[in-house]
């Protein structure tokens, strides 16, 4: 650990992290309402507009962990690590096309979560169980991982060499955190997310054009990041451009991970929580914007090994950070990186806490709550959540967080028939879909962990495939099987508690 | 042909996901080999192909 403290950088980092402290709690009396509803609490009362929206879930979506890991693997590996690029492009016409729908019947039926509407839709608590339990299941890793990005940035700041510096600085971080959303719900991140979004915006900027101009230009990055590869051995492979073998991998991850990431319940929460079908719209094609961003902040990993940083791994940002600019600046950039873990987390507990509220404590533990109770379950789940996701950055290394992510990706995407599907067709079965679903989960999960927790696995005459993908082939095979069997036998089928013009918008009636 | 409209949005899939087409160094703009600026490039294109879709829809009005 750094022996030096940065005292100037600590200096702007707590000036930042007082306001948006400030903002956080302020934000309860925002757009003001009765938190003791959990639709107000957590869903901010489905009263956000567009460009509340926008900042909400661009700092919901692109964390700090992203901030630090994107560049880290670029630094590593280089091109593959751009797989974020066309990811989070692809993205988007999907959300258009599917996420408005899922908003329409949310709003009409009062649904909170994703596992409500399945609920609703087949009629099957232990479908909804399933998604909601996934859901929670991969949410933890992630919250784990923001603190990771935070954890990160406290080490860069020094702590004259006390042992235990960033382990304080972030319990001390994470009970602020706690205790803003425990009061204000969802209005707390809306309103830091303008903050921290604007925040990374500037330091995106001032590092696009300050670095290249010491580094003598993008052609002399690429340029020496080209050759730092060359120097490198074949295997495991690195270049600027993707090596054959990567191919297949870099597409199939870039699409599992787009289908993936509006199913996690911090994008749904912050998707549930607009206004209307047509701001969920127009967020599809504004939010692409963070992904220039994104793909900018990638190109950090190049400019890093341009400018010798002599630290690896999710050090290399903060380290890039520190020698390229004066240090009040990097007490800023760091700042914004700490909020942009601040953010998602806040949200991430928020939609988990949604899940274990509605689907798991409403249907198998007290059926009979009365919304103050209902939302009181929430904060306090919301609370448990963030100490969970704190004990795994403390008490267990870091390797065991970040597998968890990568499994939670994989894990995640097996939703997908259930919600997905469901929002177009009603020809799968609840049990059906729940058979499909553990087989994905099953199958997922063994061939990551049987090559020691990797994304891709290698399909004879395909090549490299992500396992998230593969898993949801299988599941929808057996989803749809099991549906043809349960049809020809004629089985009963549950009520469905939604109508056809729930999908559709309310204005329009063709 | 305004029913076609939305096949717009499967276009940067095929854009993107055909990844041979663009794992190329030349031609370099600004310093930035092909493979980065394509992909970057895809960012606005994309937006303003779900953007037609999206005026083409009706929904908003």
């Amino acid at each position: 650990m750094n022996a030096d403290v940065h005292w100037t950088a600590w200096g702007v980092f707590a000036l930042f992290f007082v306001l948006v402290t400030v903002l956080g709690f302020v934000a309860s009396r925002w757009k003001a309402a009765d938190l003791t509803q959990l639709h107000e609490w957590g869903l901010g009362g489905r009263r956000f507009g567009t460009l509340i929206t926008w900042f909400l879930l661009g700092g919901d979506l692109y964390t700090a962990y992203t901030v630090i890991a994107v560049p880290a693997l670029v630094f590593t590996v280089g091109a593959y690590g751009f797989f974020a690029m066309p990811y989070t492009i692809i993205a988007y016409p999907f959300v258009f096309a599917v996420m408005p729908r899922l908003w329409n019947v949310c709003h009409r039926n009062h649904y909170l979560t994703t596992a409500d509407f399945v609920e609703g839709r087949y009629g099957s608590h232990w479908l909804a169980l399933a998604v909601a339990l996934t859901g929670v299941l991969a949410t933890m890793p992630y919250i784990a991982l923001q603190l990771v990005g935070m954890q990160v940035v406290f080490e860069a700041m020094g702590f004259g060499g006390m042992r235990q510096g960033a382990e304080i600085a972030l319990i001390v971080a994470f009970a602020i955190l706690a205790l803003y959303t425990y009061t204000s719900g969802l209005r707390a991140p809306a309103m830091i997310a303008f903050v921290k979004d604007i925040m990374i915006y500037i330091f995106v900027i001032a590092a696009l054009v300050i670095i290249p101009a010491q580094l003598g230009g993008f052609g002399a990055i690429f340029a020496a990041a080209g050759e730092a590869f060359q120097a490198k051995p074949a295997t495991p492979p690195t270049g600027l451009l993707l090596q054959p073998s990567q191919v297949t991998a870099f597409a199939s991850l870039a699409l599992g991970s787009a289908f993936a990431l509006f199913l996690y319940p911090h994008a749904a929460t912050g998707t549930l929580a607009a206004s209307s079908a047509n701001v969920v719209r127009r967020n599809a094609i504004l939010l692409p914007t963070y992904s220039v961003a994104l793909g900018l902040i990638a190109l950090l990993g190049y400019m890093a090994i341009a400018a010798h940083v002599s630290v690896k791994g999710n050090a290399v940002v903060p380290a890039l950070i520190m020698q390229s600019f004066p240090e009040w600046f990097a007490g800023f950039c760091y700042a914004a990186i700490a909020l942009g873990a601040l953010v998602p987390a806040a949200i991430m507990s928020i939609g988990a806490a949604n899940l274990v509220t509605r689907n798991i404590w409403r249907p198998y533990v007290n059926a009979r709550m009365n919304p103050a109770q209902e939302s009181n379950i929430a904060k306090i789940t919301s609370l448990l959540v963030k100490v969970g996701a704190l004990a795994f950055v403390v008490f267990l290394p870091l390797e065991f967080a970040i597998n968890l992510q990568l499994l939670g990706g994989i894990w995640m995407l097996q939703t997908f028939p259930a919600v997905v599907f469901g929002l177009f067709t009603r020809w799968f079965r609840p049990l059906p879909l729940l058979a499909g679903w553990a087989t994905g989960m099953t199958l997922g999960t063994t061939l990551s962990w049987l090559q020691g927790v990797k994304p891709v696995y290698a399909v004879p005459g395909v090549g490299l495939l992500y396992i998230g993908l593969i898993a949801l082939v299988a599941n929808i095979v057996v989803a749809a099987i099991g549906t043809v069997i349960a049809d020809a036998l004629k089985a009963a089928r549950a009520a469905d508690a939604t109508k056809p013009g729930d999908f559709a918008d309310a204005s329009v009636t063709r | 042909m305004r029913r076609f409209l939305p096949l717009l949005l499967l276009v940067p899939y095929v854009a993107l996901l055909w990844v041979p087409f663009y794992n190329t160094r030349e031609p370099v703009v600004w310093g930035f080999p092909f493979f980065y600026w394509y992909m970057l490039l895809w960012v606005p294109i994309s937006s303003v192909l779900v953007f037609i879709v999206h005026r083409g829809s009706g929904h908003e009005r």
